[in-house]
């Protein structure tokens, strides 16, 4: 059994950011991460507008990864464990993998941070309906495949879901020499960011058709074509409005899920929204010495996000690990009218500022965000628009916490 | 021309119209929307990124150092589909100066090892 203060699994942008900073608190890190290098799905987005906030200039994804899997590789006090499957996590900490150089390798951790990132909602989540040919990819797939090993899926693409990879892989499709036919999203708005909307759909006259669906798909052995039809009440597709489109290659951009396997048959609480760990401000979950940070504890729009909450957490985590973690009665954070979840979902009273993420449940102009604390009102903010593709935050002071937490949105 | 601001979550419509010689934006919300909508009409700019072909097999992601015209970018790209690369690449290392004329150079995002 090898020890180290903190275990961090996952070698993502989470993964490399939260390890970074439980080393700055001076704590001992192992890094663990399935796929041959770090940099997770990083190394696949080789479009820029990565790293704006975070690190002031506009990076590619291969880019943003390499800052800080320089600082990783250099750092001796973060060992790396590449090709290595995490396969169990127990509550006092032990980490099981196994990985085809070491074997199976058992590591006793002080803490230990989650950053497996999430995967991609499939033809079988959405009950695609029709045949089962090839030609049908998640957008994500279809992106690794072409940036990273070098293969066009197709010729001629539909895309269901506008979802930023999605969109992006409708630019990225289109530079390769596809040609992609529509881009169809069920919502009456795209979960993308505006950005991605003008520069890969309409730069490249990539049509977006709102509220409409997929109905069935057809081909025996390779995709022929799908057919999509507009949706109406509780996005119910309406048939008799059917349109057959030719094509040979169908992308889903559906949606993500964090990838929390590793905790089924734990006692760490799960939320229903947003399918990761229910966490306090420390990013810690109900089960003490455990975080969790990035994709895995809830889907970012912006990956400069998701590098911020994982700091929060490696940091933490080694504070943690080193006794100096202050525990302590948590407050409940609750969402409500037009927010669809905050989180942290626990906050400790105390000094300084938080800064409660969240979001909403459809676009809205003109809102004021208001937070209450123990039924009074503590902040209110107004705001220009708000939509559910893009995470919002709002700094409260800690001092101010009289009891349970509210975030809502009023007219 | 119609296009949606991007400067800002607002993501106003705008129309951009030239009308006696002289651009003007409407549906802008602030200045920078403004600024943008004119930019957008007159010299529309995108830094550009796509992947180019090793010659030993497999891809290097590449970006344009700096925009380049929006009426530029197919010419860019079909370049960049017969171009090929040879030899070891690290991430910012220029793989072409200035290919179509416009003053920016092709910058390789990742490492390549033979």
């Amino acid at each position: 059994m090898e020890r180290f203060d903190v275990a961090v699994i996952g070698g993502g942008p989470a993964g490399m950011a939260a390890a970074l900073a439980a080393r700055e608190k001076g704590a001992t890190v192992a890094l663990l991460e399935r796929d041959d290098r770090l940099g997770g799905i990083l190394n696949q987005c080789i479009h820029n507008g990565f790293g704006l906030h975070y690190f002031g200039e506009e990076l590619t994804g291969p880019e943003y990864a390499k800052r800080f899997r320089d600082k990783v590789l250099a750092d001796a006090g973060i060992t790396v464990f590449l090709e290595a499957m995490v396969l169990s996590l127990t509550e006092d900490r032990v980490v099981t993998a196994l990985s085809p150089t070491k074997g199976l390798v058992e590591i006793e951790a002080g803490a230990v941070v989650l950053a497996m990132g999430c995967r991609e909602r499939s033809a079988g989540a959405i009950a695609l309906a029709g045949t089962r040919p090839a030609g049908i990819y998640t957008a994500g797939m279809a992106q690794r495949l072409c940036n990273v090993e070098g293969y066009l899926v197709g010729k001629e693409v539909v895309i269901l879901g506008s979802g930023d990879i999605g969109l992006i892989m409708a630019r990225r499709m289109t530079s390769e020499g596809a040609k992609v036919k529509l881009v169809a999203e069920i919502m009456p708005f795209s979960s993308g960011l505006k950005r991605n909307i003008v520069q890969c759909l309409n730069d490249y006259d990539i049509p977006l058709r709102y509220s409409t669906t997929v109905t069935r798909v057809t081909g025996k052995n390779r995709l022929t074509g799908v057919y999509v039809a507009p949706v109406g009440e509780g996005l119910r597709p309406d048939l008799s409005r059917e349109e057959y489109i030719p094509c040979d290659t169908l992308l889903l951009s559906v949606g993500l899920i964090p990838e929390n396997d590793l905790l089924t048959g734990s006692r760490v609480e799960m939320s229903r929204v947003t399918s990761g760990a229910v966490v306090d401000e420390y990013r810690q979950t109900s089960v003490p010495g455990i975080f969790s940070a990035g994709n895995v504890l809830h889907v970012h729009d912006l990956v400069d996000n998701v590098s911020e909450e994982a700091r929060i957490a490696g940091a933490a985590a080694a504070d943690y690990a080193q006794g100096a973690l202050s525990a302590g009665e948590t407050l409940s954070v609750t969402a409500a009218d037009g927010v669809r979840y905050a989180l942290p979902q626990r906050v400790h009273a105390g000094e300084g500022t938080v800064r409660l993420y969240f979001r909403v449940d459809k676009v809205y102009r003109g809102r004021t965000v208001v937070v209450t604390s123990g039924g009074e009102v503590i902040k209110r903010k107004k705001t220009l628009v708000m939509a559910p593709g893009e995470m919002q935050y709002i700094e409260v002071d800690r001092a101010l916490f009289k009891g349970d937490v509210s975030v809502r949105t009023e007219e | 021309m119609d296009t949606t601001c991007i400067m800002c979550p607002m993501g106003c419509a705008l129309r951009v119209e030239e009308t006696d010689g002289k651009v003007v934006v409407t549906g802008n919300g602030c200045p920078r929307g403004a600024k943008y909508g004119e930019a957008e009409f007159l010299h529309p700019e995108r830094v550009v990124t796509t992947l180019l072909k090793h010659e030993r097999g497999g891809v290097v992601s590449v970006k344009t150092d700096r925009p380049i015209p929006k009426s530029k970018i197919g010419e860019f790209l079909s370049w960049a589909a017969s171009y090929r690369v040879s030899g070891a690449v690290a991430t910012g290392d220029a793989l072409a100066e200035d290919p179509v004329g416009c003053g920016a150079t092709v910058v390789a995002t990742a490492d390549y090892e033979e």
